[in-house]
């Protein structure tokens, strides 16, 4: 391995490929009660005047809840935004995709919710591995969230009396989730694109679609702006600014399957991360137990099946191994309702890690169903015959239809078959309570930072993250740090010139490679290493074995990739190729970190670290830490930011 | 099964553009129709070949990517579905299948099957929108909306923005589109105070864009992936007549 290397005064915990260094001392959140921090910072921060304001040049990249709102938020204010996003239009990015619904503490039930018991669910959820601070922001400023999308018009669910119905949702026993039928994230989205082009008709933000990031411009130690290739033209753009805030999403994709857009990428964040950003607990991934499983080596991306079906539907496999009779076949007594034998407490209902690993053990005994043995089955025949079809087609109509689509069985009448997939990522880069990266002038918001969800994020929170980030957080931090923008002084031309030649270089080394694979063949291969190593579940020999098969397979890459085409114009293959190579840098790090967590927590789970039930067993007093992961030519560094609970008790969660 | 596929070839917005015929053998009937294309991409790209471009994101039918003419019909024959959706096992062994991108004078091609939709974001700049800046929002529950509206609303407001009604529709017409955005509005409290307005900018851009007039031919609902209700363009209409007699 390339980045072996260890500095004997800092020995890791486990032997591994990094080193550590200072920890973060500072992360700049407000010291007193934590319901007065926020209102502290605000007021605290520096304000830009209205005329200073129009000469001050804002980046944003990426149009998605959190870059969407934030554009938008920026135009109002007065800056000059420039807006960045991959697709044809800002309208599409990945938020569109989500379904269930946002969390906010309005308490309109009386059911006894408020920002405490949010902020509470939410530190909790994350199994004790997110920042008090932030989490309690976040809660509070969930309510304003729902204000602003019901006046622009989010047509969210009502009941007869006009007012918003809400539900409950992820194991929540208050009932706090707003919701727009089955496309809470489309709707959300449109309003922040309406409000993105409404500021794009006034002015104030110009947006350029089918523009991809591929290189910060760091100088004087701050972020400038960005390097992007326009993907029609295939020209190389510098874009310039005071500021640059990335809102590019998750990285679920370096598993190729996953329920997020086939877009999804880690080049933003990992180019920002290779010139200075911490990358904050790369190892956290979620993975969610109803997706539709893999029908065959074609398969491109996996759906999400909305979580609800639990409520109903009973999950089982076959009691005897390689049993390859139809699910109607096989008797009642020959079946294992394995989630209701092994926790009678919550039976179908566990959470999301829990009932995902459940499924892969039963998997990995040989007892899956459908293609491939890796499928377990969600039945509803006890539900039909109780509620009868009309009330389950109700409940579950539209799920049972796009099912059935994907499919093509009918699960009215035979069971589903589901099995886990990667969702979404807790990682990614580094920020401070004011949203800011390790480099000066780079803000991270959105999904594509680490913040508030700790090792584990609760179902309907990530829509309420990137608006809280876009809406209201950022704008006010954001002023506080230009305010100061006088003294930033010219960007420096080398530094301009550094970071357009290293996107050259690298799209001339890609096509010029002509070998004999397609870089989503390469991508494939890196995803099946990556999931069956550091995927649900991640033991020292797997990520070990990981981290030899992870530079292999990237040294070949390098070597034996195929892109056809060239630099000009639109070339499909090309900017997958780019997306490809960042992932495998990426990989290495999930496995180092991974690797050096020797607890489990969350939606990290290390087998060693279990208890006599199977439990994820957490290792607080070696691991209650942010690890933030600095990029050097030698190998990663490591800095811990250690998380003190002032308000909320640790306890270990139990199931059973 | 196999397949032959002739598909739109066009080399950049000035080439003519051509059909162009590939064979795909062993296609699965799980494949989604994107999938097949993948297959048949990857090998393209190993024999040296240039791969067909398609736009495409979520292929989950929501993000409005996605988009084909598939043996004459926009997004293919199966009703309430996007291309990403469609499956193969809706075609059969030794089927020809033609794909070709939306055709419009206001949505040129990019390459390929790709179009420039861009004309969509100009119509909602024009007054899809409710003006509310961030901060400055009311309570939500400080106004009811009835049920039945907030529920119209929604059934407007799921398109997405695909453009498969334009490539129907003989005028070229974006009405079904423009349409949903006005009535998903124009249907709740907060979008009174802009409603008239609203509607004239929106009609107004959208005939500067290029597109055609409605003739009431309902191709347009026929192929909508989001079944928006045709009757969204009588209360375009309406709102656009009243606002023009103002
Ligand atoms: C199927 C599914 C269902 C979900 N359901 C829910 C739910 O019910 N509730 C919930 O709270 N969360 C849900 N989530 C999670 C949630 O949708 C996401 O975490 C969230 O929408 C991310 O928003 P974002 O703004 O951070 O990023 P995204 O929406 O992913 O936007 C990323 C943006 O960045 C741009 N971009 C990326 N890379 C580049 C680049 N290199 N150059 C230029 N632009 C770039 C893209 O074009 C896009 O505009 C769901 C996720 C999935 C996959
Ligand atoms: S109205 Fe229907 S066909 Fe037209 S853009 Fe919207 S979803 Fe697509
Ligand atoms: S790819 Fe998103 S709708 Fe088809």
């Amino acid at each position: 391995m390339k980045f072996r290397r260890r500095d004997k005064d800092t020995a890791p915990v486990v032997a591994g490929p990094y080193r550590v260094g200072e920890p973060i001392r500072d992360t700049k959140a407000p010291e007193g009660p934590i319901e007065d921090r926020w209102d502290k910072r605000r007021f605290s921060a520096k304000l830009v005047n209205p005329v200073n304001k129009r000469k001050l040049t804002v980046i944003v990249v990426g149009t998605g809840l959190a870059g969407g709102s934030a554009a938008a938020t920026l135009g109002e204010l007065g800056y000059k935004v420039k807006s960045f996003c991959y697709q044809d239009s800002p309208r599409r990015a990945h938020s569109i995709a989500a379904q269930g619904g946002i969390n906010a503490a309005k308490n309109y039930r009386g059911d006894g919710d408020s920002v405490y018991r949010l902020f509470y669910d939410t530190v909790k959820g994350g199994d004790y591995r997110a920042r008090e601070s932030n989490v309690y922001r976040l809660a509070q400023v969930s309510v304003n969230i729902i204000d602003q999308a019901v006046a622009q018009g989010v047509p969210f669910a009502r009941e007869y009396g006009g007012l918003l119905d809400t539900r409950s949702f992820g194991g929540t026993q208050v009932s706090r989730t707003f919701y727009a039928r089955g496309q809470t994230g489309q709707q959300l989205l449109l309003g922040a694109y309406q409000a993105l082009e409404r500021q794009v008709a006034a002015g104030n933000v110009e947006v350029h679609t089918r523009h991809e990031m591929l290189e910060l411009i760091v100088s004087g130690g701050r972020a400038r702006g960005v390097v992007v290739r326009d993907m029609v033209t295939g020209e190389i753009e510098t874009h310039l600014a005071d500021a640059v805030v990335l809102a590019s999403g998750g990285y679920g994709n370096v598993f190729f399957l996953s329920t997020n857009a086939k877009g999804c990428n880690t080049t933003a964040i990992w180019r920002a991360h290779k010139k200075g950003a911490y990358f904050g607990n790369p190892c956290y991934t979620q993975i969610h137990p109803t997706c539709i499983p893999q029908s065959g080596d074609h398969q491109s991306k996996l759906t999400l099946m909305s979580e609800s079906l639990r409520n109903d539907g009973r999950v089982w496999v076959p009691k005897r191994k390689g049993d390859s009779r139809a699910p109607g076949a096989i008797p009642e007594d020959e079946r294992d309702y394995y989630l209701e034998r092994i926790y009678p407490a919550f039976g179908n209902l566990v959470p999301r890690d829990i009932a995902s690993r459940a499924a892969k053990n039963v998997c990995d005994e040989g007892r899956g169903v459908g293609p491939g043995g890796l499928g377990v089955y969600l039945d509803f025949a006890d539900a039909i015959s109780r509620l009868g079809r009309d009330a389950v087609e109700k409940k579950y109509g539209n799920l049972f239809e796009m099912y059935e689509r994907i499919t093509g069985e009918n699960p009215y009448e035979v069971p589903m078959r589901i099995y886990p997939a990667v969702h979404y990522t807790m990682g990614g880069l580094w920020v401070d309570y004011d949203l800011q990266s390790t480099i000066p002038g780079l803000f991270v918001i959105g999904e594509a930072n680490f913040s508030d969800h700790g090792a584990n994020r609760l179902g309907a929170s990530a829509l309420m993250q990137g608006l809280a980030d876009g809406y209201f957080v950022l704008p006010t931090t954001l002023g506080d740090y230009l305010a100061g923008a006088g003294s930033f002084g010219p960007v420096d031309e080398g530094d301009v010139t550094e970071a357009r030649k290293a996107v050259q270089d690298r799209i001339d080394k890609l096509l010029s490679v002509n070998g004999n694979r397609t870089a989503d063949s390469y991508h494939r291969e890196l995803g099946r290493i990556m999931w069956d190593y550091c995927g649900m579940e991640r033991t020292e020999e797997s990520l070990r074995k990981a981290l030899e098969r992870i530079p292999e397979l990237r040294e070949e890459f390098w070597n034996n990739v195929k892109v056809p085409g060239d630099a000009e114009g639109l070339n499909q293959a090309l900017e997958r190729a780019g997306r490809v190579a960042d992932f495998f840098e990426l990989a290495e790090l999930m496995c180092i970190d991974a690797l050096h967590r020797t607890e489990s927590c969350g939606g990290h789970f290390r087998a060693e670290s279990q208890d006599a039930d199977g439990e994820a067993l957490r290792d607080d007093e070696n691991f209650s830490y942010v690890a933030a992961w600095e990029w050097t030519p030698d190998g990663p560094v490591l800095h811990k930011e250690a998380l003190d609970y002032e308000y909320v008790k640790m306890t270990q969660r139990s199931y059973k | 099964m196999n397949l032959t596929l002739k598909i739109w070839r066009q080399n950049g917005s000035s080439d003519k553009g051509r059909m162009v015929t590939y064979r795909v053998e062993d296609v699965s009937p799980d494949m989604s129709f994107l999938e097949m294309l993948d297959v048949l991409n990857e090998r393209l790209i190993l024999e040296g070949d240039d791969p067909v471009a398609f736009d495409h994101d979520c292929r989950e039918g929501i993000c409005g990517m996605c988009g084909m003419v598939i043996n004459g019909v926009a997004h293919g024959e199966q009703k309430l579905t996007t291309t990403c959706q469609l499956h193969m096992r809706h075609f059969k062994d030794g089927d020809v299948v033609t794909i070709e991108p939306w055709r419009s004078a206001a949505f040129p091609v990019v390459k390929d099957l790709v179009v420039n939709r861009s004309a969509f974001d100009r119509i909602i700049q024009a007054g899809g929108f409710i003006s509310v800046p961030a901060g400055s929002a009311p309570e939500a529950h400080s106004v009811p909306v009835p049920k039945a509206d907030a529920d119209a609303a929604f059934d407007a407001a799921t398109c997405i923005g695909c453009g498969a009604c334009v490539a129907a529709c003989p005028n070229g017409s974006a009405s079904l589109f423009t349409a949903a955005k006005i009535t998903h509005l124009g249907l709740l409290p907060q979008g009174q105070p802009e409603r008239e307005s609203r509607a004239r900018a929106m009609v107004e851009q959208m005939d500067a864009e290029g597109f055609g007039g409605c003739t009431n031919t309902g191709e347009c609902t026929a192929v909508c992936p989001k079944g928006i209700p045709f009757d969204t363009i009588a209360q375009m209409n309406a709102d656009y007549l009243k606002a023009a007699s103002k």
